[in-house]
């Protein structure tokens, strides 16, 4: 008689795919995984209490290790709530240049999916051409705001500098060089047999179970369901220029499955850059920083404003008392409901599926334990 | 929708367990804290709100009590909702939604690991940022940091 | 050779020697030219492999240690042999130890069939492809030792995942071997290469004998792939799955005999391709003009050599491009895919040769006489 027993497998805070310190607690049956057990807090740095004991404009490098693939957008989630709270009107040139940096941050945040998808699955060297792409756009935001990584770039009330000499040329030659490339990234990788054969059909998300867990961002869209802060909330003139919004369309077998992830990640990319090329094109003149006091007392009240980052719904919650320093701030990370899905999609599947599944998920830790 | 219509329609049904509003971008009312699943429950599945998405569970510490907020928004709609309650500081308690919101589950255990509240029938109320034996909760506005933790120093040097 | 060792063993004073003593001291020096070579080979395959690496991924591989980087294989040797050896306590350590050795043995001893020229080859067994089909086997045993004497989950998975890949593809393998050995008439490895021989030594190859034959060596390829644990089959040891699957506990000197015996079995499958498929040692155009033995048989183990590395090359080309395939995905492709084919594929090699009289597809347009 063959008796077969379930293993807890640990796949801990120190792992290759995990991306980050997630911890997962696996009960197996073998490589059959039946269920999982999501432990976040690796990563925990009490940003929100730390929140109450800085003033506002202190409070803006912090919110660049908040996700720190896609910093500038977390820089503007926090600077526009702050915004919104004052009544502050940020100007045109502003809010143009910071859509600008925003979709860099993007496209960026995008690439690393890309080339971690490729890596988890065990084709290494998307990864590196993920990473040249990446190299470029860092050199660009580098002349732009000073730093590769944590920018701490927006301010509120606008933006901290204005665009460089001849940064605009070396953007759109960027552009122009970058739009081949995500065709060469689809015949390399995207649209290989076995690629397709691992990622298609696998971890399938519905729309419904995607709104109750509260999943946002491209894992939402993947589904089916064509929701976009940008077009259907527009904030910061996002409204003016004209971009597709793609949405899921099972092409690897299923819809909501991780091929669809994957896939429409890369489709952003394409819309991204679209907008960019609009944005420089049509750069207005002006000030590139509203009338705003040197010390900021913010009038009493309260303002949630959630952006679209690149991993999906990042808001801010800032309760403020009229004094120089918030009350509460409460950030919503994205990844927090990312991960509380995990529970429900990867129920069922086998190991190496799971890694492909969390990697089409493009979680990230530092957003969902704050 | 705009917040008074959805204030009225809500003071209609029921009555003065719902408290005042205070309009704006995100409208947000006051209600007694018994009523949160019948209202839940109600708001998800009404016609003319349909409120799908839970954004965010919290809570704040104002001295004497302790507010719990819930932000509601309707993907089909495109409204948001707060619903505010008071608690009280000394055992603060309240019931979950973690299975009408199944998003609620996380978000009313990073309440509780922050702040203390606990939410009744919720499947599995533990810590979720914090390491599990941790003491305290540190959102609070009385809450000082332990002296030591696991034999690691945390007085503060000056 | 024999001759040499019996008039030593006179000269000593030791009297005429026994048989057995004259084919042990043949066996340890033939054991040890082979030992030299293979790890000669090891060494620069690890530079090659990394270089080419670098070159699929647009950066440049090692170039820090001599010039070119070309000692970065002896300080990896180093370094891997200073390493701390250690085994940790919940290990079984009898099988800890053992398992390097058998799999390094594995794939070593089927060096031992293969000619590398006309008159250089370590023995000239009747049954050579048989025995580097055993021997490759060994590999298994000492797989499953590695991941279970581990007492790591995440190595258990490994070695259970290799167990099931490479019994698995060795039938693959045997099939799409048995192709053209039905040409050939016999198993041993240099009757196969002496069968190639017509055709200028390049269209008398068996890849171009009939156009079953090329399917087979397509299907054996991929099925040699496999054996080896090479992406996009490398699922045992799974870096971005299992840390590193069957030798995550490993360290030093023991981590590098899995990596040798690797290499190793790159080697000997690429050879066993090159004897049945690609023409063996047979020098193209220039061979009936050489008359000199030793000049013959340098070339002859240039020639082969060149064409082992060509295959070498290709795996480690394919290494770097395709993800790795899912276990359920992989099982499929062979049960389902490469043994039906290589089954139909070896009816109509035989119905071929019944039919055309075992007579070649150039040899029957007239190309070759």
């Amino acid at each position: 008689m063959i008796r077969s027993q379930e293993m807890l497998i640990n796949m801990g805070p120190q792992h290759p795919s995990t991306h980050g310190v997630l911890r997962l607690i696996l009960r197996t049956d073998g490589e059959f995984v039946y269920d999982v057990d999501p432990c976040i807090g690796y990563l925990h740095r009490s940003l929100e209490k730390i929140a109450e004991n800085l003033t506002y404009p202190q409070f803006i490098p912090i919110t660049d290790r908040l996700d720190y693939l896609a910093a500038i957008n977390c820089n503007f989630v926090y600077c526009h709530a702050v915004e919104r709270l004052m009544g502050i009107e940020v100007p045109l040139r502003a809010q143009y240049i910071r859509v600008i940096a925003c979709e860099l941050n993007r496209i960026a945040s995008h690439l690393i999916m890309f080339g971690t998808t490729g890596m988890d699955t065990g084709a290494f060297t998307p990864f590196l051409y993920a990473i040249r792409e990446r190299e470029r756009i860092n050199d660009l935001l580098e002349e732009l705001t000073g730093a590769r990584l944590t920018y701490n770039y927006i301010r509120i009330g606008g933006v901290a500098h204005d665009l460089p000499d001849g940064w605009k040329e070396k953007c759109l030659e960027f552009i122009n060089y970058f739009r081949p490339k995500i065709k060469e990234y689809n015949d390399l990788l995207s649209y290989n047999v076995i690629f397709m054969k691992r990622l298609g059909g696998v971890g399938v998300l519905t729309k419904e179970d995607a709104i109750n867990y509260g999943v946002t961002g491209p894992n939402l869209r993947a589904t089916g369901f064509k929701w976009d802060l940008r077009k259907n909330m527009p904030y910061s003139s996002y409204d003016k220029f004209d971009f597709e919004v793609p949405v899921g369309t099972g092409e690897g077998g299923k819809l909501g499955d991780a091929f669809d992830r994957y896939m429409l990640r890369i489709k952003e990319m394409m819309e991204s850059s679209k907008i960019i090329e609009q944005a420089l094109l049509s750069l207005p003149e002006g000030e590139i920083m509203a009338k705003v006091p040197r010390v900021l007392k913010v009038k009493e009240g309260e303002v949630y404003f959630g952006a679209e980052n690149p991993r999906g719904e990042t808001g801010f919650y800032i309760k403020s008392n009229g004094g120089t320093k918030p009350e509460r701030v409460k950030i919503r990370g994205a990844s927090f409901s990312n991960i509380h899905v995990l529970k429900k999609v990867l129920q069922g599947v086998l190991i190496q599926d799971l890694v492909a599944i969390l990697g089409s998920f493009d979680i990230i830790l530092p957003e969902s334990d704050r | 929708m705009s917040g008074e219509e959805i204030h009225r329609i809500l003071k209609e049904k029921f009555g003065e367990k719902i408290g005042e509003l205070k309009d704006g971008a995100q409208p947000s009312i006051e209600i007694d804290k018994e009523i949160i699943r019948e209202l839940a429950k109600f708001l998800k599945e009404d016609s003319r709100f349909l409120f799908d998405h839970l954004v965010y569970i919290t809570a704040t510490d104002e001295r004497t009590k302790i507010k719990v907020i819930w932000c509601l928004f309707s993907y089909t709609c495109k409204h948001y909702l707060v619903l505010k309650a008071d608690l009280d500081r000394s055992n603060p308690e309240v019931d979950s939604i973690s299975d009408i919101f199944a998003t609620a589950e996380w978000h009313e255990r990073e309440t509780y690991d922050f702040f203390g509240i606990n939410f009744k029938g919720h499947p599995d109320l533990r810590r979720i940022l914090l390491p599990d034996d941790w003491e305290g909760y540190p959102l609070r506005k009385d809450y000082t940091p332990p002296e030591f933790y696991h034999g690691i120093d945390n007085r503060y040097k000056r | 050779m024999e001759r040499l060792i019996v008039k030593a063993f006179v000269k000593l004073g030791l009297g005429s020697p026994p048989e057995w003593a004259v084919l042990l001291i043949i066996g340890l020096i033939a054991g040890i030219i082979l030992l030299v070579v293979i790890l000669t080979y090891e060494g620069i395959a690890t530079y090659i492999e990394r270089k080419v690496a670098g070159d699929i991924q647009v950066r440049y591989g090692p170039n820090r240690v001599g010039p070119y980087g070309i000692l970065q294989f002896v300080a990896d040797g180093l370094k891997l042999f200073f390493k701390e050896d250690i085994i940790h306590s919940q290990a079984d350590r009898l099988l800890f130890r053992v398992a390097p050795y058998i799999v390094f043995t594995g794939s070593f001893v089927g060096l031992a069939a293969i000619p590398f020229s006309a008159e250089w080859y370590a023995g000239r067994l009747n049954v050579g492809v048989l025995f580097i089909l055993a021997t490759t086997s060994l590999v298994v045993a000492g797989l499953a030792m590695a991941g279970w004497a581990q007492a790591n989950k995440w190595g258990l998975l490994g070695g259970m995942r290799s167990v099931a890949q490479i019994v698995s593809y060795e039938v693959a393998v045997g099939i799409a071997l048995l192709v053209p050995v039905v040409h050939i008439g016999s198993l041993d490895l240099q009757s196969a290469v002496l069968y190639q021989k017509k055709g200028w030594g390049i269209l008398g190859w068996n890849i171009f004998h009939d156009p079953f034959t090329l399917i087979a060596f397509f299907i054996y390829f991929t099925a040699a792939i496999a054996e080896c644990n090479r992406t996009p089959f490398d699922l045992p040891e799974g870096e971005s799955e299992l840390v590193a699957g069957y030798f995550t506990e490993y360290t030093g000197f023991r981590f590098a005999f899995f990596f040798m015996a690797e290499y190793g079995d790159m080697f000997v499958v690429s050879a066993l391709a090159t004897c049945l498929f690609l023409g063996g040692w047979h020098i193209p155009f220039i061979e009936g003009l050489i008359k000199l033995p030793i000049l013959h048989n340098i070339l002859g183990s240039i020639v082969f050599i060149a064409k082992v590395m060509v295959l070498i090359l290709i795996m480690m080309w394919v290494r770097w491009t395709y993800p790795r395939l899912r276990i359920d995905q992989l099982m499929a492709l062979n049960w389902k895919r490469l043994i039906p084919i290589g089954l139909l594929m070896l009816l109509l090699a035989s119905l071929w040769d019944l039919i055309f009289d075992g007579k070649g597809f150039f040899e029957l347009i007239g190309i070759i006489k």
